[in-house]
């Protein structure tokens, strides 16, 4: 069955972008306001969802050759040494901590370490999503 | 070197040896591994004349300090002697090793790791003071030994064997945890010395008979103990060094070090002094009986051995009566133990060059079946002199060391005669009589082994291989065993002084002090007057008689019933805690989702309604409430039909859309009682599940749920009823929880501190990764172990479609 797409692929072509800045942004944004690492891995994997639907799965593997395995086990070690990192200075498992850094461009930032297990969390996110949908939609 | 740092250099040198192996290949990794028990005969070496002169050593390392376990590393004369034994056999044992295993087609690296591993386990097994680190390295020995026994695991018979060792001496090992746990209670410590010095309060306690019966159980299950036995033989499938390391000169004495070491403590009790005493003796009755029906040979040293260390268990036994008895009988006694000790060290030597030459005859000829075997005399001459020595020793004949200690053994049961405090009145003879019978029966299977093998017709045409005689250095270490015998048998006291008399003090601290007050002299000739004397000549007489008779009454075994013994009871055992567990799981686990759904939301209306009836928590207080506003019951009413829809309709994609109506409406409450991070990943959750819902699509089954009839009518009734409980439960929860305040909001908590404390300005999220952090990590965790498992499902289907036997599921 052939079908006409044109519309949805453009706007998807569009879309996606707007998608995947918006879940940088909300990733970053969920310390002070609504977002966070697992709703920023969510809305991605809807914005790779997505172009699944416009296009073809082949052609999606393609454009973002991603293994989405690895993705999900870089996430995990990152949660798991940011938890453990703590262990190194003699602070128990899991310890915060935070400071603020004068970035160029950006200015005064916070930089929390919750950020990098936040990092984890998003990857994993992400890498569990797509695999499963890849999985169960790629079986033919 | 500290004692604790020499305890764990075997398992430190472990690590090295699968780097060496791949790395060093032309070097036989066996060299390396000879090092270490090389190094530590000569640690514990220096140690010798303290500990005879009767001083002891002590090493504490405090493990887990906030449970009171600690390494305890405790040498006395008992656990030198094993240690000892542990590193010198082991030393023979690699060395043996080195030409038995093929450096080529064996898997060095893994062998040599287990048996370091062995060797550190069993050295921690004979020094820990402490209860708890004993048990953890008895264990420990127990997981090598499996390992080992099922080295060459293509094989059924040694994965067979391997878990049947594992099975009874894990058995054996729990029981054990729960006498040494009772100990603990009874004695506040768990310090074996600290809980010898109690003994004579602990033995009036309440649980003092179940201690010392799970403690038993315990030594019987790891030194092969009638009924406990039958593990031994099946363990036979291991390399021939481990059989004669692990399962002759070593681990198998584990059991009696145990009850050696615990002597002091429980011997007070008459339980224990005729618990292993009749076990012993039973056991040393079978095993030798039963050694003379086997064919392989090496089965037929697993019976004697089995055999032989009844005979041990039961020297300990009679030895534990001189707590009983005061004055002379004291030595008597004593003598008991003494003449154990004695015996277990001859029957290292012994019995491990005995292994060995099995060994070579196996890898020389290609087989160990003594039917097919015989006449290797002219062939291999110097493996003929040690097996000889060894069974001659065995046999207890003159000349060897055996026969020393075999005299000792029968004197020992002689002497129960004096012990009549117990109306024993003309019982005693049955211990004398039984002890003559199976020694009997020993010097028959001891010369059926040897000469069976190496005399008689040499029958080529039955040997897979031609034989010819060992290389030199595969005799080497049976030939230093099999000389030890002989030097053992013409300076015994030297070896009596050395290393039996601190043993026997460290079983017997109430009779002596120091080492040097054991005042026992091994001979070989006690006079005319001695009636162990005669009934050694009885033993020989007889027993020569029964071996030249031995094909007219062998096949008299046959008749023994089959379906009684003790290997069918396990067989038997084993497969009805698989099956029992296979029905007991299949009988819940359908692999429907829908059972599983059933089964989690019943759970939680029982376990919910159940909490919530006990606490009296129903109340129902509904004023306070906040106005319901119109867009609140448009959106209520979009829920209900959405929800209607997915009950009604006939199509499946119809369904799956409604449910995502269902999501989206939810959403939206969500942002009305202002949550917009839940209202933000209820959204995308929403989203990406209809899309993966429609990419699935293609795999479900067709909608069943119309079909009519009684079944399907119970079907729908079960779920209403399911439905409904839980809805009423929510609700009637959410109420409750609005009616009653009874524990402060921690929302106020949160305010407080998120911002001051864990830096940011979104609670919501900050307790994902910083208070709950926890949660989290693990949920993620979870997540990728679910789609992992996912992955695992589809590849495998994927392959089963594709018709590839790649991916089969062993």
């Amino acid at each position: 069955m052939k079908t006409n797409d044109l519309i949805i692929q453009t706007t998807t072509k569009l879309v996606f972008f707007i998608i995947f800045l918006f879940s940088i942004h909300i990733f970053f944004a969920g310390h002070y306001t609504p977002g966070g690492g697992f709703v920023g891995g969510l809305v991605m994997s809807s914005g790779i969802v997505l172009l699944m639907l416009a296009f073809d799965l082949k052609t999606v593997q393609d454009m973002l050759p991603i293994n989405y395995t690895l993705i999900t086990a870089i996430g995990l070690l990152i949660a798991l040494f940011t938890a453990a990192g703590s262990i190194f200075f003699n602070v128990p498992f899991f310890t915060h901590v935070y400071d603020y850094f004068n970035l160029p461009l950006l200015g005064e930032t916070s930089i929390h370490t919750a950020m990098f297990f936040d990092t984890g969390v998003y990857l994993v996110v992400v890498g569990v999503t797509m695999n499963i949908i890849q999985m169960i939609g790629g079986d033919e | 070197m500290s004692l604790i740092f020499a305890i764990f250099l075997p398992i430190i040198v472990a690590f090295v040896i699968p780097f060496l192996f791949k790395k060093v290949s032309n070097i036989h990794t066996g060299w390396f591994v000879l090092l270490v028990p090389l190094g530590l005969v000569a640690f514990y070496g220096t140690y010798i004349p303290d500990i005879m002169a009767g001083n002891t050593y002590m090493e504490e390392f405090a493990w887990i300090p906030s449970l009171d376990i600690s390494l305890v590393s405790y040498l006395d004369g008992l656990s030198l002697l094993f240690s000892l034994l542990i590193t010198g056999i082991g030393m023979l044992v690699v060395l043996y090793s080195i030409f038995y295993l093929d450096k080529e087609k064996e898997k060095l690296g893994n062998f040599y790791v287990y048996l370091l591993l062995f060797m550190s386990a069993m050295l921690g097994v004979v020094q820990s003071d402490h209860l708890i680190s004993l048990y953890f390295f008895w264990e420990l020995t127990s997981i090598s030994s499996f390992l080992l026994i099922g080295y060459w695991y293509t094989k059924d018979r040694s994965r067979f064997g391997a878990l049947k060792s594992m099975m009874i001496t894990v058995f054996g090992g729990l029981m054990m945890l729960g006498g040494f746990v009772i100990l603990g209670i009874m004695g506040d410590t768990f310090s074996i010395r600290e809980l010898i010095d109690q003994a004579s309060t602990l033995v009036n306690h309440d649980l003092f008979v179940w201690a010392l019966v799970l403690v038993l159980i315990g030594a019987f299950t790891k030194s092969a103990q009638f009924p406990f036995y039958i593990w031994l033989p099946d363990a036979m499938e291991a390399p021939t060094p481990v059989s004669a390391y692990l399962h002759s000169a070593t681990m198998v004495k584990a059991g009696l070090y145990l009850v050696a070491r615990f002597t002091p403590i429980f011997a007070l009790s008459e339980v224990w002094v005729w618990l292993v005493t009749g076990v012993g003796l039973l056991t040393l009755f079978w095993g030798s009986i039963f050694a003379v029906k086997q064919t392989d040979l090496k089965a037929i040293l697993a019976f004697s051995t089995v055999s032989q260390l009844g005979l041990i268990m039961s020297l300990l036994g009679i030895g534990s009566i001189s707590y009983h008895v005061t004055g002379d009988l004291v030595t008597t006694f004593t003598f008991a133990s003494f003449a154990a000790i004695f015996h277990l060290m001859n029957h290292a030597t012994f019995k491990g060059s005995l292994f060995m030459i099995a060994g070579i005859v196996d890898h020389e000829t290609g087989t160990r079946d003594i039917r097919k075997l015989g006449g290797l005399m002219s062939l291999m001459p110097i493996s003929f002199t040690i097996a000889m020595i060894g069974s001659f020793s065995m046999a207890g004949i003159p000349l060897f060391n055996g026969f020393l200690s075999k005299e000792m053994f029968l004197d020992a049961t002689l002497s129960l005669q004096q012990f009549n405090v117990h109306s024993l009145d003309s019982w005693w003879i049955l211990f004398p009589v039984i002890a003559w019978v199976a020694s009997v029966f020993t010097f028959v299977y001891s010369l059926y082994f040897v000469f069976h093998t190496f005399r008689g017709k040499y029958k080529p045409e039955l040997l897979p291989k031609k034989a010819h005689e060992a290389p030199l250095g595969m005799l080497v270490s049976p030939a230093i065993l099999a000389i030890l015998v002989i030097v053992i048998f013409f300076v015994p006291n030297f070896f009596g002084n050395t290393f039996i008399k601190p043993a026997v003090a460290a079983i017997q601290p109430l009779a002596y002090q120091v080492p040097a007050d054991v005042g026992f002299k091994i001979k070989a000739w006690h006079g005319f007057e001695s009636t162990a004397l005669y009934m050694t000549l009885g033993i020989f007489l007889i027993g020569f008689l029964l071996y030249k008779t031995i094909a007219k009454w062998v096949p008299l075994y046959e008749n023994m019933p089959a379906k009684i013994s003790l290997n069918r009871f396990y067989d038997g055992l084993m497969n009805l805690s698989d099956k029992g567990a296979n029905r007991l799981s299949s009988s819940y686990m359908t692999g429907s989702i829908r059972s599983y759904l059933i089964y989690m939301f019943a759970a939680l209306i029982i376990l919910l309604a159940f909490t919530m009836w006990i606490k009296d928590a129903f109340v129902m207080d509904l004023t306070n409430l906040a106005p319901i506003q119109f867009f609140e019951v448009l959106i209520s009413v979009v829920l209900i039909i959405s929800t209607i829809t997915i009950l009604v309709t006939k199509s499946r994609l119809t369904a799956i859309i409604a449910l995502g109506a269902v999501g989206y409406t939810v959403a939206l409450f969500y942002i009305i009682f202002k949550a917009p991070d839940l209202a933000l990943t209820q959204l995308v959750i929403e989203t990406v599940s209809v899309a993966l819902f429609l990419g699935a699509f293609y795999h479900l089954p067709k909608l069943n749920k119309y079909e009519k009839g009684k079944e399907d009518r119970r079907f729908r009734l079960n779920n209403f009823l399911i439905a409904l409980g839980v809805g009423v439960m929510v609700t009637l929860i959410a109420i409750a929880s609005h009616s009653q305040k009874l524990v402060v909001s921690i929302s106020e908590y949160y305010k407080e501190t998120v911002y001051s404390e864990a830096g940011g300005g979104n609670i919501v999220n900050v307790i994902l990764v910083d208070y709950r952090g926890f949660d989290t990590l693990f949920e993620i965790s979870v997540l990728t172990i679910a789609s992992l498992g996912i992955i695992g499902m589809i590849t495998v289907r994927l392959a089963k479609k594709k018709g590839d036997r790649k991916v089969e599921n062993k």
